[in-house]
């Protein structure tokens, strides 16, 4: 039986989730599918609002005076917003809302998530938060940095701390519900046969980022809210002069903004880990590992944060502490990036879009996270925190991690949510522009950073120009490589459907049905008999040595 | 292979699931209602008196306040009849606010530990 | 399997609806039970940042602390505390009368639930009052009790028998902050209450109307399960703020 006669009745107009067009359709929906796309399109935007934000800092920073922007007060806007968009409205939502939200039933066998209702307002939630940040953005900006650090914050500043304030609030509960959501579906939506272990990974590090958004984002809740109680009332919850401590503040914004790191990255990990079996034709080396080590990276990315703080004014011996765990940390990631490599070994690897955006994700995500390990030492953090190597370390995990393995997702599973190929070429193309331009406006900025300049900063000394020309060029080459796919991918949709259930060969549920699903993504129970990842690399060689496409259509 | 046929087994859920509609007793919830009452008066006559030292009224009073709210999470949120996953996230929940309490607290008491200024 | 669309149609047999995503009635009460001890858990981190900035601040300053306390009424935080445990006693009960299919006892029982959280409410607000009209939210306009002010000198002594300015001031802004905790502590559990007793005024409502299928039995638990914990955040609060020392 093959999928395309699935997809239509003949009675009628073919059914599948993107069938009924009208924006009630849309923006009442209930279906998975719908909010994640709508997801899709709201991340999107916020990603380009907040590059745009970007191209002008990096503009700015071609020259070691001041020239693009007027003052430096608009430099300073300009970092504030430029974190603020992209890291809750664009690396937070954007692999769950988007990839897990649409995938999360598909892959466990369900037909929807456990609250669909609830799924919808999260959605609503996170617009509402969006839109309070562009308002913020379009009148002024906040000028405090996305940390909001007190008491500049609370008793100097002069922007509209309190909107963004409420923004943040606003939006972090988009995170809870969604978080709640994924908890509770896959506890309790998980179909026959579909044991803890025969789970794909993408679903293990998409519970375990569900864990962290439940129980961190209510603290970051909570820091926001004291803020704009300060400026409001003047209760002095953080101000010296009442005997308020300012590191009050920084320890309860911390203690959410450090798993949040891994909220963002967790996702990246469950995209990496269905494409590499995939394009390795291999099962994922030590599921077990992997798995437990998502839930361990979730567990012990909560007992960290005080590496943000170690020259604040904290003390010493709780510095040596995070400092240790900082390092425990980081051996779960690291078990990660080891079986993904085992993984290739004799694998059948084709270097298809998907894949070259995980080859690349390895790469840099194991140099961010090294770097991440050097910050964490005390001695090397007193000389670079509040530097670049510090916003090169976060900007390798981020852009060069969670963004790539983002692009990767929507490329691999792009047939499967839309019905349509792309262009292999264009796509490729993309991602080697991506990692070339990324690589060349970062890597310059670890240099810059342990040189000593300092972030934030919208002058710098001129024997640093050098490094930031090559950063500014890189920009751009990146800004290339990312406008691309927003191309070739639309583009693709103005084609008719040929994509077909499977264009990878990969295993999952979510390729035994077509392309694009129907609303309640199964026809039938489904009983789950075994393991994830099948895949056999010898099977593979023998269709690639007798000439057939390796990959079923 | 993964296939797809009609399925007479129930999802994977906790098996346990069906003693969530356990119906407990009335009088069971007046007996602890009563117990609840008793505690609060406790609470109150531990305040009123002098154990020397301001930590320990502080400790006592946490204890008799854990205490009650175990009562209430185990009875009138009938945790004590629901299956192990729901109580694993009530003291998950409360292990959370333990982990932010004593981290934080650490960092505030060790201050002032070497005679390094600010450290 | 079951699959009727409609939520809106009243079932008096008690027959429980059941919605198209789930497989069957128990995977639908395991998976709204479990959504809300979810919600709980973000709402136990949310107040636990509270508790912290309480715990940093009263282990700085117990004096500063126990004599903001004194300015508490004990025997009025008494009362209230007695009033929310017999609320979560009541509750206990409509969530049981939702289970032995007693519809009369639901509503009796949601709607003293919904008083008792009103009076408890009216309470709070009568003691807030109280205090803001003795100047005593923190801010702009607020005013150390003479009284209190001498105390914290006396306790601000330092070893050589003088004041220690520093410690002095920093006493004094910390009695504000204790302040500052309480108007917000009990300001967020106050909120909370809101929206408690409006969802139970709601329920009790659609409760006498039959609109719940089954009697509402998942609903009504899981709305218990929410009143039941902000009972306990107050069994928390009592102690902390109003019985220090």
């Amino acid at each position: 039986m093959s999928a395309s006669a699935h997809a239509r009745h003949d009675d009628g107009p073919p059914a599948d989730y993107l069938s009924d067009t009208s924006v009630a359709s849309w923006l009442l929906t209930t279906d998975h599918k719908r909010v994640g796309i709508l997801y899709m399109f709201s991340v999107t935007a916020f990603f380009l609002v907040g590059g745009f934000i970007a191209a002008l800092m990096r503009l700015e920073l071609m020259t070691p005076k001041g020239d693009v922007m007027a003052t430096p007060d608009a430099y300073n806007r300009m970092f504030t917003m430029h974190g603020v968009i992209m890291i809750f409205f664009f690396l937070v939502p954007s692999i769950p809302g988007v990839l897990g939200n649409f995938l999360l039933p598909l892959m466990i066998g369900a037909r929807d998530l456990a609250f669909p209702k609830i799924n919808l307002l999260s959605w609503y939630v996170y617009m509402i938060g969006g839109v309070m940040g562009v308002y913020i953005l379009v009148f002024g900006g906040v000028d405090t940095g996305w940390t909001f650090y007190t008491p500049f914050s609370t008793m100097y500043s002069n922007t509209m701390v309190v909107t963004a304030a409420v923004a943040v609030f606003i939006t972090g509960f988009s995170s809870i519900l969604t978080g709640l959501n994924f908890i509770v579906t896959v506890h309790t939506m998980r179909a026959p046969g579909m044991t803890w272990f025969r789970l794909p990974l993408f679903v293990w590090s998409h519970y375990a980022t569900a864990l962290i958004m439940v129980l961190g984002t209510p603290v970051l809740a909570i820091s926001v809210i004291l803020i704009a109680l300060e400026r409001f009332f003047h209760f002095g919850v953080f101000d010296p002069k009442l005997g308020g401590d300012p590191i009050l503040f920084q320890h309860l914004f911390w203690f959410y903004s450090h798993p949040a790191v891994y909220i963002m990255v967790l996702p990246g990990f469950a995209v990496i880990s269905e494409i590499i079996p995939c394009f390795a034709r291999r099962p994922i080396f030590g599921y077990r590992f992997v798995a437990f080590a998502s839930v361990a990276i979730a567990i012990f990315g909560f007992l960290v944060w005080g590496h943000h703080m170690f020259v604040s004014g904290q003390s010493m011996y709780a510095g040596a502490v995070f400092s240790i765990l900082s390092f425990l940390v980081a051996i779960p990631s690291a078990i990660k990036v080891f079986n993904w490599t085992a993984t290739l070994y004799k694998g059948s690897l084709r270097f298809d879009t998907p894949m070259l955006y995980a080859m690349g994700f390895m790469g840099l995500f194991t140099i961010g996270g090294l770097t991440g390990l050097m910050l964490a030492s005390l001695a090397i953090d007193v000389h670079v925190h509040d530097t670049y190597f510090v916003v090169a370390h976060f900007h390798y995990i981020m852009v060069g991690g969670t963004t790539m393995a983002y692009l990767g997702g929507i490329h691999f599973w792009w047939p499967k949510m839309t019905g349509r190929t792309y262009s292999e070429l264009w796509g490729k193309l993309s991602a080697l522009l991506v990692f070339v331009g990324f690589n060349l406006t970062f890597f310059p900025q670890f240099l810059l950073g342990y040189l000593g300049m300092p972030r934030r900063y919208f002058e710098y000394r001129p024997e640093f120009q050098v490094l930031n020309v090559m950063s500014t060029a890189g920009a751009s080459i990146l800004a290339v490589g990312f406008l691309l796919p927003l191309t070739y991918l639309l583009l693709s949709l103005r084609k008719p459907r040929d994509a077909g259930p499977n264009p990878w060969g990969a295993t999952g549920l979510e390729w035994q049905v077509e392309s694009p699903p129907t609303t309640h993504n199964f026809h039938q129970p489904v009983l789950v008999t075994c393991e994830p990842y099948m895949y056999s690399p010898e099977e593979a060689e023998r269709e690639y040595a007798n000439g057939q496409h390796a990959h079923h259509a | 292979m993964h296939q797809t046929h009609h399925a007479t087994e129930l999802h994977q859920t906790s098996h346990s699931h069906h003693q969530e509609h356990h119906v407990i007793a009335v009088g069971t919830y007046f007996k602890i209602y009563l117990v609840l009452m008793a505690l609060l008066a406790l609470t109150v006559g531990a305040y009123y008196m002098d154990m020397g030292s301001h930590g320990i009224n502080l400790v006592v009073a946490m204890t008799i306040a854990v205490v009650k709210a175990v009562l209430i999470v185990l009875f009138f949120m009938h945790v004590y009849y629901s299956a192990p996953l729901t109580w694993v996230t009530a003291a998950g929940s409360l292990l959370w606010v333990g982990l932010l309490l004593v981290f934080l607290l650490a960092d505030y008491i060790s201050r002032g530990f070497l005679s390094i200024l600010g450290k | 399997m079951q699959t009727a669309s409609t939520p809106t149609m009243p079932d008096a047999g008690g027959r429980q609806i059941l919605l198209s995503h789930f497989d069957d009635l128990d995977q639908q009460h395991l998976s709204s039970n479990l959504g809300m001890w979810f919600f709980l858990v973000s709402e136990v981190m949310f107040f636990s940042g509270l508790i912290a900035a309480y715990a940093v601040y009263r282990a700085q300053s117990p004096v500063a602390f126990e004599l903001a306390s004194k300015h508490m009424d004990l025997v009025i935080g008494f009362i209230n505390t007695l009033v929310l445990l017999t609320s979560s006693f009541t509750m206990a009960l409509a969530v049981r009368c939702s289970q032995v299919g007693d519809n009369k006892g639901i509503v009796r029982y949601l709607i003293a639930t919904g008083v008792l959280g009103t009076v408890f409410l009216g309470v709070k607000a009568t003691e807030w009052k109280a205090e803001i009209d003795h100047h005593l939210f923190p801010g702009a306009h607020f005013v150390v009790p003479a009284e209190d002010a001498k105390a914290m000198q006396e306790a601000s002594v330092g070893p050589d028998g003088q004041l220690d300015r520093t410690l002095y001031a920093r006493t004094l802004g910390h009695f504000q902050m204790m302040f500052a905790l309480y108007f917000f502590m009990t300001g967020v559990h106050a909120f909370h209450m809101i929206v408690g007793i409006a969802a139970v005024g709601i329920f009790a409502v659609l409760a006498q109307i039959r609109w719940f299928s089954g009697y509402g039995t998942t609903q009504i638990e899981v709305l218990g399960l929410y009143w039941h914990f902000v009972d306990v955040v107050w069994v928390f609060l009592y102690p902390l703020l109003y019985l220090i020392g």
